[in-house]
């Protein structure tokens, strides 16, 4: 069977950028998956997060996208749409999702098929929070994220 | 946790020291090669001309400096015809942001290719040791395996989900790969490097101050001040004289926010971090700006001070402090670097120093990993299956008040929490992270932090490409910006560093 890793990355502590916390924890209680499809809380590890895409076919990452939409739009993400580059940064905490992908492709890590759930953030302030727009749409991205991750899985 | 049992007088069992131990130097180890290999690595060496170099000539010179076994012509080709195919037409796809050609980049090309092949190997390698934390820690990534008291993961020879024999043989398989790479790839590569950028062993260096809390304690009920009872070793190095490592002396440590954007009732005193206060103030410029004036408050960072004076911390003050007071191993590992490269000591108090310091600690972690896996194997052979103390789980045993200081070293360096307990609540809880000391900004007397003084006199050939900069600023490896991580669809680059005149 392919494998599928859903994979949400982000940092609790920033409001939006925590969405995929909140995501992933409204995914687990509702829903059981088969073995097959495997659940990450990435948070704000970066390249350690490497090791989770070995062997994986599907993988789905749930993430505040900044996309210059309305804050609150979902977004979707897939093929040449997901960026992957090695971006200039201050600190391995800088370590970010386009990085990550960009160091998958160059170890062949890089799943044959990638798709990004998201939505555009409102607030990225201290708080575990989501703001309203983006906590209206969780239920939302939760059942696309379950959508796509079954279609994508048989 | 440490301050939980430092207020609450617990001491952890055996197995979970030892636990914390491995946990702590695989982490270092790991976190390392990664410093180096995938963030600082770029500030030297320059990915694009890699594919410049001969594969022949590539081999030649990685068979020179190691007999780590992937060093074949063919071996380097590959690698190169790998790099080529990512630097597309004209566009140099994923290593696109970065400053490629600089002036500053002195390796030759082959050297270059060779350092592209270990950055790309250190990803593989890195991926396979971090693995001991999914063993240890129950879970991984966020490990799960700590509690006030010990450790939550079973001990147990005949459990098949706690630590048992299969689990210590993966441990020693995956410590004998950390290890290897450390020693015949790291180290080798930081030697080769090294000479090639040596006027940076003259710039960088910054405070002359040093401070190390001490960490990874041998025995059970360690004495912090006695030398023998921590692996790193606890102290301070003033003015960079070697001959004297101080004691040091907890009480003496202050947090001013003078310059930075929170609020005391009386700003030209600092506080004791048991009795600190954290109100965040924000008056800077409202953002976007182009600059922030020193003299004004400008950094969310407050100044920590030891005895009224700005420390650097990290795997140089550790290795300074371990070298000064005359640990035998540290001594003859920095003797052979210094005689290798043919340098006096003094160059350890620069840029380059730093990145020789953290090679040569992740050589001495690396070296010990296996020991302390066969002393926790060993003790849990007598029988001992103790993993957590739980005396002081229930909250009414507890003195009504009560202060502790929890004291670690991280990768990047002193790492203090303080907590004051009260009525089973917590009354303040304070921390003081290696990036504030090393990132501070000025105190209330003016007092630079290390970051500000070690960039003053950096030279910049192009201010619009300000790799030198880079170079001063990584070899503290800063933890900056834990940072927002939201994904710009666009790939617009969000950090950008900017040099003022």
């Amino acid at each position: 069977m392919p494998k599928t890793l859903i994979l949400g990355v982000g940092n609790y502590l920033l409001s939006d950028d925590g969405l995929s916390v909140h995501v992933l924890e409204r995914l687990l209680a509702a829903h059981n998956f088969p073995e097959e499809i495997e659940v990450v809380d990435g948070g704000t590890c970066g390249l350690d997060l490497l090791q989770f895409l070995e062997g994986i076919t599907n993988l789905v990452i749930v993430d505040a996208v900044n996309a210059g939409k309305e804050p609150g739009t979902i977004i979707r993400l897939s093929g040449d749409q997901v960026p992957a580059y090695l971006s200039m940064k201050i600190s391995p905490h800088d370590i970010g999702l386009p990085d990550l992908l960009a160091t998958a492709k160059l170890r062949d890590l890089y799943p044959p098929n990638v798709i990004v759930l998201g939505i555009q953030p409102e607030s990225l302030a201290v708080s575990v929070d989501l703001s309203p727009s983006v906590a209206a749409q969780v239920d939302t991205l939760v059942e696309m994220l379950v959508e796509e991750t079954l279609a994508l899985a048989v | 946790m440490r301050a939980v049992e430092d207020a609450l007088k617990i001491q952890v069992p055996s197995n979970a020291r030892i636990i914390r131990n491995i946990i702590d130097a695989i982490q270092f180890v790991q976190d390392h090669v990664v410093h180096f290999y995938h963030l600082h690595a770029l500030d030297w060496v320059d990915i694009v001309n890699a594919l410049e170099a001969d594969p022949e000539a590539t081999s030649a010179l990685a068979q020179s400096i190691s007999d780590w076994p992937n060093s074949s012509a063919s071996y380097f080709k590959g690698v190169q015809d790998r790099v080529k195919k990512f630097v597309a037409s004209g566009q140099l796809g994923i290593f696109a942001n970065a400053y490629w050609g600089h002036p500053a980049y002195k390796l030759p090309p082959e050297a270059n290719l060779m350092a592209v092949a270990h950055y790309l190997e250190a990803l593989d390698w890195q991926r396979e040791v971090i693995k001991a934390h999914a063993i240890l820690g129950a879970k991984n990534p966020h490990l799960q395996t700590y509690l006030v008291g010990g450790m939550s993961i079973p001990v147990d020879a005949n459990s098949e989900v706690g630590i048992n024999a299969d689990k210590i043989a993966q441990l020693l398989q995956m410590f004998a790969k950390a290890k290897d790479f450390v020693n015949r790839v790291y180290l080798p590569d930081v030697l080769a490097i090294a000479p090639f950028y040596l006027e940076w062993a003259d710039l960088g260096e910054g405070l002359g101050n040093f401070m190390s809390y001490g960490d990874i304690p041998l025995v059970d009920n360690a004495d912090p001040n006695n030398p023998g009872d921590l692996f790193f070793p606890r102290g301070v190095i003033l003015d960079r004289d070697l001959s004297k490592v101080h004691p040091l002396d907890p009480e003496k440590i202050h947090e001013y926010v003078t310059h930075s954007w929170y609020t005391y009732d009386d700003e030209s005193k600092g506080l004791h971090p048991s009795v600190g206060e954290t109100n965040a103030n924000y008056t800077g410029p409202k953002p976007p700006y182009e600059y922030l004036d020193t003299d004004k408050k400008y950094s969310w960072l407050k100044a920590p001070r030891y005895d009224e004076k700005s420390m650097e911390v990290g795997p140089l003050a550790r290795m300074l402090i371990g070298y000064a007071s005359g640990q035998e191993r540290v001594v003859e590992l920095v003797d052979s670097v210094l005689n290798t490269l043919n340098v006096p000591a003094t160059v350890l108090f620069s840029t380059l120093g730093r990145v020789a310091a953290r090679c040569i600690e992740s050589v001495l972690l690396a070296e010990n990993l296996e020991k302390w896996t066969l002393e926790l194997a060993a003790n849990i052979a007598k029988g001992d299956t103790a993993i957590h103390e739980q005396a002081h789980w229930d909250p009414s045993t507890w003195e009504a008040e009560t202060m502790g200081w929890g004291w670690t070293e991280a990768p990047r360096g002193a790492l203090g929490h303080w907590i004051h307990i009260k009525d089973g609540k917590i009354a303040n809880y304070q921390a003081i992270v290696p990036s504030t000391w090393n990132g501070s900004p000025r105190d209330a007397k003016g007092l630079m932090g290390a970051y500000e003084a070690a960039l003053i006199g950096t030279p910049v050939a192009d201010p619009a490409m300000p790799v030198e900069i880079l170079r001063t600023v990584h070899s503290f490896d800063p933890c900056m910006a834990c940072a927002v991580h939201v994904l710009d669809a666009d790939g617009n680059e969000i950090t950008k560093v900017i040099v003022m005149d």
